[in-house]
């Protein structure tokens, strides 16, 4: 296999994205007209390729697995959109961002990559304001900004805590005016189950009707994977419960290259688990920690209510830890935070396993009004699913799996290392590094879909203008489609006696355990045995419910905990190979005095791409050496 | 809690379906509806039933897959949620609860309490957005909106395309989605330029899917889970005026 490489143009930082726009070939209009282009996945990013491809010319085919793309995930993201237009006169700039998320990442992401997000970020606020989303407005008439975790200016674009909402819904709106053009055909409650590569080049996908069973071919010149992040491989996790590493996964068994499948971000503010039954996290949006104090009671196992619980009596650990940054620290170092009180001792709540988010200052000073404007429709969420009014008792918060900072390996394009076969959003690893900052996977998957693949993916159509459509009747096809088969067979036939659901809770419990917040090589190991155990039950023991051709959920269920089993294995095995702390990835062998993480940039600047080689042996590690050209890595400090 | 579930089973679209009766025992009120759901269908699975099917996603109340009629009304006895924020702590021990999915001509259930929704697609791709293409926006402050209208534009905007409103109008009509989208647009200055021929065409679409008249009942806003006002479907008659 060669070695990878990242295509990264040359010159300057701040011009490579400009000059490799004036370098990239181009497909003529007529041209665009002969070429179709498969989307798996509508949220924030797959809508937003979709339809701006689509406005090119290009035809495109869309798949998602709800019944419409309005509810891909994305539209449950709350806090915010990043982008740089510096309305605050803060001193914002591109270069400014491009270091927060250098820095907020650890040092573990790409350069080039991380600048043209930062650089195509207005555009996209511009963008959305053209499409009708309504943002937050000061009296002015004029666009309001926040602030969020890991940075010190006011560059976070919001609609209350429903930004996602409104910008999924922005970008759907859009597809679905390309849809009543015929450039777009909307395939809704298809699971996309394999992919097809024809003469080395991805060439379509294998799907599964919802509805019917039926499986189907689909073909076209090029496939764009928007298929979101894994996060619920840990079961309780704050994304959609449907949300999955699948489609991911089955890329990685085609060729597509895996890069740092352990970055996992547990973010700091969802709400704690309160029940056994759960099958879902509630986030308190980052926004919050703008207003919000977290503290804990000084004294351990303080049972009293907290508003008993004197100010003096207070430890107010982000503020006395971390006096430059307080409340606002990154996700990483606020999350590992609380587990460390909590571990210690000092947590609240029934079970000790959660911390207090306050807002009794910020009401005094502000008042309840002003608090209620902007977080009234958090704040009612929180009060919903507890029954705590959070106007008069602060919340109780805890950690909770959130995102995925890795996922399938991308070069500068965007490209997968299968020719053909793009990563976008989420489901690519490319920007955040081992941790991301607020707001910026919003920004992240919107400039991938509006600016950034439309571009790049002309470069390697223009070579495509040739080939005619592609036919569905080919060995590949059939292979593809027979293997797809055999494993819904194999599902539907183990009929054991525990369902999907309760091996993908086991599941969770392991990763949780050994690779969570914190991780050694002692606790890795015990996982990677356990989850193959697990494993091996499973395909002994699953029992599959209904049948194969109708709607039929538990199968759906029972293909993703399929998946997960292998991909849970990736994990660990990458949290194993990284010997260094970085971000979200703590390992605890590796800290500093302070207990901060400790990198080691002599043999982990690199990221992990793993490369499968078949289901009885170990995937092939490759590494894309990181440069750092225009920042200096340093030490992390929030001090 | 012990409670009794009487539920819609229909295996296909083509099947007359029935409600099936379902002691389910230990159900805690600390669950949510749909984990009550999840509970049964454990059981069903270890008893070698079919499960019931249903949607659900994000099971926070924002992704708008969810909706079921519970005892007669859209997502159940609380005010402002939806099915999947419904908690269980609502109901008694003892208590009998009918579940069944929304029942309107223009959403056809395909199997038990799952309908096809895709009529709200069908309206948003006849005309619910603002025609402009990725590149040729203007910078975003070049656009002043006044606060006032911003704000009611979002309160419009938050729809999550559920289908309560249509499941709960004894005409199933499509009035309130419709209107909060025609408002949130018709109220932001880019949304202007195109305010009358979207409603016209918008109006037109809902005869054409089979979705009833507005005969100003009320009954969408009383239980849209997301709140949305009756004032945006007088928007939308407004607005409908003005285009002819
Ligand atoms: C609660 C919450 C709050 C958040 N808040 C913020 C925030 O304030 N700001 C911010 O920037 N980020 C936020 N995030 C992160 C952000 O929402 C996500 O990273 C982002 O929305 C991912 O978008 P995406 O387009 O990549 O994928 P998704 O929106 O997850 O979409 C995935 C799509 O892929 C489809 N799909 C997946 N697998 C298959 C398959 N096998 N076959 C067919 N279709 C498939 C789905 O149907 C769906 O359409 C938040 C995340 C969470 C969980
Ligand atoms: S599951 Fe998303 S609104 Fe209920």
């Amino acid at each position: 296999m060669a070695k990878l490489d990242s295509k990264i143009p040359d010159g300057p930082l701040a011009e490579k994205w400009t000059r490799h726009q004036a370098s990239v070939k181009l497909v003529n209009p007529a041209n665009k007209k002969k070429l179709d282009i498969i989307v798996v996945g509508a949220g924030a990013a797959g809508a937003s390729a979709a339809a701006t491809l689509a406005e090119l010319g290009y035809n495109l085919k869309v798949f998602v697995f709800q019944d419409s793309s309005r509810r891909a995930h994305s539209i449950a993201s709350q806090g915010g959109i990043n982008a740089t237009k510096n309305y605050k006169n803060d001193a914002d700039s591109d270069y400014r961002l491009f270091y927060d998320m250098i820095k907020g990442g650890d040092f573990r992401a790409r350069e080039a990559n991380v600048y043209r997000a930062a650089e195509v970020s207005n555009k996209i606020i511009d963008q959305y304001v053209a499409q009708g989303v309504p943002f937050a407005r000061e009296y002015s008439g004029y666009l309001a900004n926040r602030s969020f975790g890991g940075v010190q200016v006011s560059r976070t674009f919001y609609a209350q805590g429903q930004t996602g909402q409104q910008c999924t819904l922005a970008a759907y709106q859009a597809l679905s005016r390309q849809i009543k053009a015929g450039k777009a055909k909307m395939f809704a409650r298809r699971d996309m189950l394999d992919i097809v590569v024809i003469d080395g080049k991805a060439r379509g996908i294998i799907t599964r009707d919802l509805i019917t069973g039926e499986i189907e071919r689909h073909s076209a010149h090029a496939v764009v994977l928007a298929t979101g992040g894994f996060g619920t491989v840990y079961y309780l996790s704050t994304l959609a419960v449907n949300s999955n590493g699948s489609a991911a996964f089955a890329a990685y068994k085609k060729g597509a290259f895996m890069a740092n499948p352990s970055m996992a971000q547990i973010h700091p503010t969802s709400i704690p688990v309160l029940n056994e039954y759960q099958s879902k996290l509630t986030l308190m949006s980052e926004s919050l920690r703008n207003d919000g104090r977290v503290w804990v009671p000084k004294q351990k196992g303080d049972k009293r209510p907290a508003n008993e619980i004197k100010e003096e009596e207070r430890d107010y650990y982000l503020e006395r830890k971390y006096p430059a940054f307080g409340n606002l620290v990154p996700r990483d170092v606020a999350s590992r935070a609380a587990k460390e009180r909590c571990d210690e001792g000092y947590g609240v709540g029934e079970t000790g396993l959660s911390v207090y988010l306050d807002f009794r200052d910020a009401i005094n000073n502000q008042g309840k009004n002003a608090i209620k404007a902007k977080y009234g429709t958090l704040f009612d969420l929180y009060k919903k699913v507890t029954g705590i009014n959070p106007y008069e008792e602060p919340m109780r918060i805890y950690p909770a799996s959130h995102y995925t900072m890795g996922g399938l390996w991308v070069d500068y394009n965007l490209m997968t290392t299968i020719p053909g076969l793009y990563a976008i959003g989420e489901a690519n690893f490319s920007d955040h590094g081992a941790n991301r900052l607020g707001a910026s996977s919003l920004m992240q998957c919107s400039g991938d879909g509006y600016f950034i693949l439309p571009v790049t993916i002309g470069d390697y159509l223009a070579d495509e203008i040739k080939t005619p459509r592609i036919s569905t009747d080919t060995p590949e096809f059939d292979e593809a489609e027979k293997a797809v088969k055999e494993k819904l067979n194999k599902l539907m036939s183990v009929k054991g006696t525990q369902s999907p659901t309760s091996f993908h809770k086991r599941l969770g419990h392991i990763l949780w355990t050994y690779s969570g917040m914190k991780r050694n090589e002692e606790g890795l190991t015990t996982a990677l045995k356990e989850i193959n155990e697990l494993k091996e039950e499973f395909w002994r023991d699953v029992k599959v419910a209904g049948e194969l051709n109708e709607l039929n959920h538990e199968l759906e269920k029972a293909a993703r905990v399929a998946d997960f089993l292998d991909l849970a294995k990736l994990i660990v095995m990458d949290a194993l190979n990284r010997k260094e702390s970085c971000g979200a990835h703590f390992r605890e062998e590796y800290q500093t005095a302070e207990g901060e993480p400790k990198r080691d940039d002599e043999n982990y600047s690199y990221v992990a791409a793993w490369e499968y080689t078949g289901e009885d042996s170990e995937p092939k590690l490759h590494k894309e050496e990181l440069k750092f050209e225009y920042v200096t890595p340093v030490q992390r400090s929030y001090k | 809690m012990n409670i009794t579930l009487k539920i819609w089973r229909q295996k296909n679209k083509e099947d007359k379906g029935k409600f099936v009766t379902y002691k389910l025992n230990n159900v805690s009120t600390e669950m949510t509806f749909l984990e009550m759901l999840d509970y049964l269908n454990e059981k069903l699975i270890k008893e070698d039933q079919d499960p019931v099917a249903f949607d659900s996603d994000c099971r926070e109340g924002i992704c708008g897959s969810c909706g079921l009629y519970i005892n007669g009304r859209p997502n159940g006895p609380q005010k402002s949620v939806t099915t999947c924020q419904l908690s269980m702590s609502v109901f008694k021990d003892g208590d009998t609860i009918t579940v069944e999915p929304w029942r309107s001509k223009a959403f056809p259930v395909i199997k038990d309490l799952v309908v096809d929704r895709t009529a709200f697609d069908k309206l948003i791709e006849a005309g619910g957005y603002i025609s402009v293409n990725t590149g040729a926006a203007p910078e975003a402050n070049s656009i002043p909106v006044k606060k006032h209208n911003a704000d009611r534009a979002f309160e419009a905007g938050v729809c999550i395309g559920c289908g309560t409103c249509v499941a709960a109008c004894k005409n199933a009509s499509a009035m309130l989605f419709v209107s909060a989208k025609i408002s949130q647009l018709a109220l932001l200055p880019q949304g202007r330029v195109e305010a009358k021929e979207r409603v016209r065409i918008l109006v037109e679409k809902m005869d054409e899917l089979g979705f009833g008249n507005c005969s100003n009942t009320g009954s969408c806003e009383a239980e849209c889970p997301k709140d949305i006002k009756l004032v945006n479907i007088a928007r939308l008659n407004r607005e409908y005026y003005k285009a002819y």
